[in-house]
């Protein structure tokens, strides 16, 4: 492990990593908002989604440090006395979860539908490229909204409750698989012309095979790149369908749900249900957003 | 006064005439949380809908500003033998398309409102049948004696029958089926105003009717409503300026509207009361991990939900003390109300679990609920409070909070095993409490809205008597005692009143009904 990490810290990237402060700055705030997620059943103080601990009379205590705060209750609680930083934890692991997943999701279905194309190329080539056109001129938010809609007709609304971190990364997933399927079908276009391509068609190799035994390892680079960047997009993405109310329940608040909430009573003063969750929002997705932003050019030989 | 300087004075004079003219005509503008679901008066029995739509059509008596019983299409009306009510109607009206109004026009609004489809049944459930005596006299003839008929009977609006027979719309919308017709987007009715558009969850416009029967006591010319679902875009649309009025003011919000120099905050309480419903009928519930068995019927079972339902911390923390805790299914002032009888079991959640324990659910059980989140004031936050008070005695609730255009029809099919519901006696009567809510539910109404269809005879008996019991005492005594049955059998679970929250610019008059409805004929803006 520790060998590992000394090699990446001597590689190239690691070089790259050392010289530009901000992305250093970034790799810790991202480390520690996704180690804090990913170890929230240990370090939050309660368990938001334990209906049966919350208390309704402590709804609405202000932060620990202020006159009426209490110390069980560091960032204070939301009306139903829920805890504004378990809350915080829990959601920014769900955020996390469905953003990652729906990054996998897309870069699965970009991956390979660039691949086909680029390699089969003809009708099929057209026909995939002017659907990802199409997708294109809409925006991502609405495609999410329109694919959460037709899962919550399909859907009753108890299943929908169960099952709706797994729409919102469906909904997003395929909003997003356009990018990478442009640029995979790019890649490909170039790479398919090469020798090492040529070789594995004269040897009698299957197109499947050529293109994720030979090709996929020649265009995952700007994949990469392309996956952190919409990480952080997807990430927003999620707060905002779940602000809007489209997303993750009340019981299960995600960042964007616990906003939400709190939007509610910005007017009356109550300002920590919103405020808290919503820096913890910009602090992960602009994190990962300038490690993408580095990533880019590093991994981006003319700019070395 | 030299010809120039008075040549200037009447300048001036006709400017400040023209500037008083132009603040007695004006346009209201009012948001609620929730829209008004249909244009059609009996698609759904509900306060928001009845008040909105009382601006448009009219019943055969209508309400007073002090909630009386106050002539509207029926100019007078007596009881001619115990059983036959003599109606006169108002002569000379004209529905908005032109069209006259007649005794042929009640009778068709007899007959669509208590067919199929109809949401409002339950007011014209004691009626046998109405006979036209001449164009302008009708007699009512009920089934038993029924002192209270006209109040009974003012949140039933007449429909024209030509317009509806051209339009063929001759039966109400189904809220269980929900599909729409002519009238759900389109009204001609015989009131104050008229529908000018509309646009379904977006924004519903009225203009005032030239030639309604009555004297216009508003100086509205144009009545614009929008739904604002968001409560924080509620509040910033009054601040701004954007809306005249709200309903309601998020309670969190309410000293900030009080504070802002150009509004004000009407407070009063509402004789809605607030409870939540349990399956008790079905031998299996449709939504809980229970299989084989209705935990529901247990009486105990219900006692330990009733229990474990800390409705203080409910009332100072969620309704941040607007609202009044209550025992009964019926506010204090609605009649029939039975104060000895107000008071509720306490809040233990040691003896909920005991008693479930006992029940046969020592671990507890799961079931689904069915909540609102746009109709009543915090509704969804009630629920949610509710579930994790159920959680901590081992109940796990699966809660499902979702706009009135799902919640409704969902729950008035009586898909729900367990569901928060409100509910204002459109009587004022206790009588219509007992006969829609806690009745068995059968043909005729009685039960209509007893989604759980929770079932006492002698409650039956009782109401059926109640009904046409002229001696004040003995029926206040019957009511009493059938509340009492409804008590002891814990047939709902009653929350609270809550208290009618409107927030306006002070420059806009209104008059605030207790039942909840915003007539705009008494609405002025400066």
């Amino acid at each position: 492990m520790l060998q590992v990490a000394a090699r990446l810290w001597n590689s190239d990237l690691g070089w790259s990593l050392r010289q530009s402060p901000v992305a250093i700055v970034a790799a810790i705030v991202a480390f520690v908002c996704i180690g804090a997620a990913a170890f929230a059943p240990w370090l939050a103080p309660h368990d938001p989604f334990d209906l049966a601990s919350l208390d309704l009379l402590d709804a609405l205590s202000p932060p620990a440090w202020l006159a009426e705060g209490k110390a069980s209750y560091p960032l204070g609680t939301d009306d139903q006395g829920r805890d504004v930083l378990s809350g915080i934890l829990y959601g920014a692991r769900i955020s996390l979860l469905v953003g990652i997943a729906s990054v996998l999701l897309s870069m699965v279905i970009g991956v390979t539908v660039g691949l086909v194309s680029g390699y089969v190329g003809g009708a099929v080539d057209a026909i995939v490229m002017r659907v990802a056109d199409v997708q294109l001129s809409f925006p991502a938010i609405l495609i999410a909204l329109l694919v959460d809609g037709i899962a919550r007709v399909a859907l009753s609304g108890e299943m929908h409750s169960t099952l709706a971190l797994w729409v919102l990364v469906l909904s997003i997933g395929l909003s997003g698989w356009v990018q990478y399927a442009r640029t995979v079908r790019g890649s490909t276009l170039v790479e398919r012309r090469k020798e090492y391509v040529q070789a594995a068609q004269l040897i009698g190799r299957g197109a499947g095979g050529i293109m994720f035994r030979h090709l996929l390892p020649n265009v995952t680079g700007p994949v990469l790149v392309i996956g952190t960047i919409h990480l952080a997009t997807a990430i927003i993405t999620e707060a905002t369908l779940s602000f809007l109310g489209v997303g993750m329940p009340v019981t299960t608040p995600s960042l964007g749900t616990l906003i939400r909430i709190g939007n509610d009573f910005l007017f009356s003063g109550d300002w920590w249900m919103s405020l808290f969750p919503g820096a913890a929002l910009v602090l992960l997705a602009l994190s990962v957003n300038l490690l993408g932003d580095w990533l880019r050019d590093a991994l981006n030989p003319r700019l070395r | 006064m030299k010809p120039a300087i008075r040549r200037g004075a009447l300048i001036v004079a006709a400017c400040v005439l023209a500037a008083s003219v132009g603040a007695h005509a004006a346009t209201f503008r009012f948001a609620d949380q929730g829209d008004v679901m249909s244009m059609d008066p009996y698609m759904l029995n509900e306060s928001l809908l009845l008040g909105f739509m009382g601006n448009v059509y009219e019943g055969l008596t209508g309400f007073g500003k002090g909630l009386e019983t106050a002539p509207a299409l029926a100019t007078d009306w007596k009881q001619t033998a115990p059983t036959v009510w003599r109606f006169n109607l108002r002569k000379g009206v004209k529905f908005h398309d032109g069209s006259p109004f007649t005794a042929d026009d009640v009778i068709f609004s007899y007959e669509r409102a208590r067919g199929d489809g109809s949401d409002v049944k339950l007011y014209l459930a004691p009626i046998r049948e109405i006979r036209k005596i001449d164009a302008t006299t009708i007699d009512i003839i009920t089934t038993d004696p029924y002192p209270i008929l006209p109040q009974a009977i003012s949140n039933w609006y007449i429909l024209s029958k030509s317009w509806c027979e051209k339009n063929n719309t001759l039966r109400p919308v189904d809220v269980r089926k929900g599909t729409e017709n002519y009238a759900s987007n389109h009204a001609n009715g015989t009131g104050p105003f008229a529908l000018k558009s509309r646009e379904p969850g977006v924004k519903t416009v009225l203009v005032p009717n030239p030639d309604w029967w009555g004297k216009a006591e508003h100086n509205v010319t144009e009545a614009v409503f929008t739904p604002i679902a968001n409560d924080a875009t509620r509040v910033a649309a009054l601040i701004s300026g954007e809306i005249d009025m709200m309903n309601p003011v998020p309670l969190q919000d309410v000293p900030r509207v009080q504070a802002a120099a150009n509004l004000k905050v009407i407070q009063g309480p509402e004789m809605r009361t607030i409870f939540l419903g349990m399956d008790q009928k079905r031998d299996e519930l449709l939504y809980s991990n229970i299989k084989g068995r209705n935990p529901f019927k247990d009486r105990r079972v219900r006692q330990a939900f009733y229990q474990a339902i800390d409705i203080e911390a409910i009332r100072s923390r969620i309704m941040r003390n607007a609202s009044t805790p209550s025992g009964l299914m019926v506010a204090p002032t609605i009649r029939g109300f039975a104060p000895e009888l107000n008071k509720r079991l306490p809040h233990d959640a040691e003896a909920a679990k005991k008693l479930l324990a006992e029940a046969g659910y020592p671990a507890g059980f799961e079931v689904g609920m069915n909540c609102p989140n746009d109709r009543y004031v915090n509704d969804a936050e009630i629920c949610q409070a509710v579930a994790s008070m159920l959680a901590k005695v081992g109940v796990k609730v699966n809660l499902v909070a979702e706009p009135k255009a799902l919640f409704f029809p969902k729950v008035i099919k009586r898909d729900a095993s367990f569901y928060l519901f409100g509910w204002t006696p459109a009587s004022l009567d206790s009588h219509n409490a007992l006969f829609a809510l806690m009745a068995t539910p059968g043909e005729g109404g009685q039960g209509q809205s007893n989604l759980g269809a929770y079932s006492n005879p002698k409650l039956d008996a009782l109401t059926r008597q109640i009904a046409s019991e002229v001696d004040q005492t003995r029926r206040n005594a019957m009511i009493a005692e059938a509340f009492k049955l409804h008590q002891d059998d814990i047939g709902h679970i009653p929350l609270h009143q809550q208290m009618l929250t409107w927030g306006l610019r002070k420059t806009v008059d209104v008059v605030q009904l207790a039942n909840s409805f915003n007539y705009l004929r008494w609405v002025t803006v400066k």
